[in-house]
């Protein structure tokens, strides 16, 4: 057993090999950790957090940001914000699609259903870019895992927002951010306190819009996860069983000539 | 092979072995001789083959969801993530699958490099080996680029950019390469299409390495020659077989652990950013196993030297069984090259390390130094420590004592010494 102590170190030893990559990016100024829900073995979403999220994302960020990889019917769908079909649906007849062509040959609009992704902010990336001074929205689906710190790193920004130090020029339309790559941003603090209204009676301060819309990118991100937290628990449990039967099988199989294995 | 002739029981079995032999073969697999005292090092022959049918049967299932087109690939991925039933377990299996053959890969290579398997009589199997390690690169390579994020798509220019910098033909190459005249969607179906093929000639591969293999058979942690069958091997069912599912069953909760725990732990975020040819990424670096390659390459100062040490770095290893002189396999009987060999795998790691850092200052001297000691490695001090070295003495066999110790001291030994260092 004694080679497993071994390959369990090795293992270490690459992993942070590894993790010393992520890390190299540069020096960033440490993120803001929070005890996400998510994290760990057994991490959920917490519901009325996810929901709440998609309300910040619907009347703060859906102005510039898309999420094009995402259904209406993603809302209503287990492992998500759990909304019901019927708010589902309501949800999407807000949006206008346009669809066709009808058996005239024309295009037509029509209120989205639960099967339309979501309605884009606008129309291609060059109408984004000139609407928003020059700087691409990016769009929000997979937004969580294509920055390093994750989760941790849409708070921080979301929160990072501050003066910017003694002798920092920032030119019209930048503004400073303790936590973006190269500390300048071309998004104004987006979230102010009571900027929205929660239904749920929970108080609308920056930090729990900030926490609340970054649990919801981070199901738009990885919207199975927790069917893959559960499945990972039961796979390992499984094998657990397994290895240990297989390894008395082995020692009794083995027991038969008198090498040790 | 084994020497007995094999007949099978039942008539009909008689009547098929006659005209195709497969109950010849299933039978010399179950009756090959193995030596009894392989170590753990010994099981990642099994989980490598585990790995690639893995890799082939999530990435033909990948094959039916994924779109090859530069303009949809991204969002394809998204779809299978997102829509296709569990699409995205298929998807983690298969990018963390690859991470874990190569660490799997690693391993039997460096245990190759400690217990001599790469000598006479075996070094077809290696050369094999090396052909098989060559052509997983080019597959992971590839693979990496499907996704079409920006890591996909700067790393892909950046690697075949290294072909230009053969003299004359070089520009035209890497032309021919891209299917135009920078990585586009020509680039994206022809990598689609290459990575679909290559795993299926690494299965050939495979098998010609399992057969050179069984000709002269296993080498053992004592690296000396034994006889076949004897007291000293096994058949290799059930005894290699159930110790092999051991090891898989250890190796695949790690693999678990990563799919469902920390499935993007060894990708780089940028690339699930779409790519986008008018932004380069800060740090364009390549996934974790080339990285050893990558910080040789960026070591010399000149592209096309830089190109020619990486490649020679693979090279080496492929003369490897001619560079190192020493007649005795097991570096347990080399108290002198056990000390290098240690060196050789902190150098790789430092590589690796300094692989993942910008290429400046410190790092840049370091990975100088790492390459430089590579090469020595191979071409100075392997040919010369084999005819100067004083070996210590071998046993006669696996069982028999010898000279001042039986085997199984020595076998403690390399254990204890495998333990000091790690």
């Amino acid at each position: 057993m004694k080679i497993f102590l071994k390959l369990t170190l090795l293992f270490f030893i690459i992993s942070s090999l590894i993790l010393s990559r992520a890390n190299a990016a540069g020096e960033q100024q440490e993120l803001l950790k929070v005890d996400w829900s998510f994290k760990s073995f057994f991490g959920k979403f917490d519901r009325a957090s996810l929901q709440r999220g998609y309300q910040v994302y619907t009347e703060v960020c859906a102005s510039c940001h898309s999420l094009k990889h995402l259904s209406y019917r993603n809302l209503a769908e287990k492992g998500g914000p759990e909304f019901t079909e019927l708010e589902a649906k309501a949800i999407a007849s807000n949006f206008e699609v346009t669809d066709g062509p009808n058996s005239d040959g024309e295009m037509f609009e029509r209120p989205a259903k639960l099967s339309d992704k979501f309605v884009m902010p606008y129309a291609n990336v060059q109408e984004a870019i000139a609407a928003n001074g020059g700087a691409y929205p990016p769009d929000m689906s997979v937004l969580v895992k294509a920055r390093g710190g994750g989760a941790n790193y849409i708070y921080s920004v979301l929160m990072g927002y501050d003066e910017p130090p003694s002798g920092m020029e920032l030119d019209d339309g930048v503004y400073y951010n303790k936590y973006m790559y190269g500390n300048k941003i071309k998004m104004a603090s987006p979230l102010d306190d009571d900027i929205v209204e929660y239904s749920d009676g929970t108080k609308a301060t920056v930090d729990q819009m900030a926490k609340d819309v970054t649990t919801f990118l981070q199901w738009t991100a990885e919207p199975h996860l927790e069917a893959r937290h559960k499945l990972g628990f039961r796979v390992i449990i499984y094998l657990s069983v397994l290895t240990i039967l297989v390894y008395f099988s082995m020692k009794k199989i083995w027991s038969r000539i008198e090498t040790k294995v | 092979m084994s020497d007995h002739e094999y007949t099978p029981k039942s008539k009909v079995g008689k009547w098929f072995n006659d005209r195709l032999p497969l109950l010849t073969l299933a039978n010399h697999l179950t009756d090959y001789p193995t030596p009894k005292n392989l170590n753990y090092w010994w099981t990642f022959g099994g989980i490598l083959t585990f790995c690639l049918i893995t890799q082939i049967i999530t990435g033909i299932v990948l094959g039916m969801h994924y779109v090859a087109h530069a303009d949809l690939a991204f969002q394809s991925v998204e779809h299978i993530m997102r829509d296709v039933n569990y699409g995205w377990l298929i998807r983690y299996v298969h990018a963390n699958g690859a991470s874990m053959f190569f660490l799997a890969v690693y391993i039997h290579i460096f245990r190759s490099l400690y217990y001599g398997s790469y000598k006479s009589p075996r070094e077809v199997i290696w050369i094999i080996g090396m052909l098989i390690y060559f052509l997983m690169m080019a597959t992971a390579f590839m693979g990496y680029v499907l996704p079409w994020g920006q890591m996909s798509f700067w790393g892909a220019t950046v690697i075949t950019n290294l072909f230009s910098a053969i003299p004359l033909v070089g520009e035209s190459i890497t032309n021919w390469l891209w299917g135009g005249y920078s990585v586009d969607n020509p680039t994206l179906t022809r990598f689609f299409s290459l990575h679909y093929l290559f795993p299926f000639l690494i299965l050939g591969l495979v098998v010609l390495h399992i057969w050179a293999l069984h000709v002269p058979g296993n080498n053992n942690p004592i690296g000396i020659d034994i006889k076949k069958p004897s007291k000293d091997t096994v058949p290799f069912h059930p005894y290699i077989v159930i110790k092999d599912a051991f090891a898989l069953l250890i190796f695949l909760l790690i693999f678990a652990f990563f799919v469902f725990f920390s499935p993007n732990i060894l990708g780089h975020a940028d690339n699930y950013i779409e790519a986008n040819p008018l932004v380069t990424p800060a740090h364009i670096v390549p996934e974790w196993y080339l990285l050893p390659f990558y910080a040789i390459l960026r070591s010399v100062p000149d592209k096309l030297l830089g190109v020619i040490a990486m490649f020679a770095a693979i090279f080496v290893l492929v003369i490897l069984p001619w560079l190192d002189t020493s007649k005795v396999r097991s570096t347990v009987f080399r108290p002198i090259y056990k000390q290098f060999y240690w060196f050789l795998v902190a150098d790789v790691l430092i590589l690796g390390y300094v692989g993942a850092m910008p290429a400046e200052g410190l790092y840049l001297l370091i990975a100088r130094v790492a390459t430089a000691y590579y090469f020595a490695h191979f071409l100075i001090i392997l040919p010369f420590l084999g005819m100067k070295e004083k070996t210590t003495p071998l046993p006669l066999s696996i069982t028999e004592p010898v000279l001042g110790g039986s085997a199984d001291m020595a076998m403690a030994k390399n254990n204890s010494d495998f333990k000091e260092k790690l």
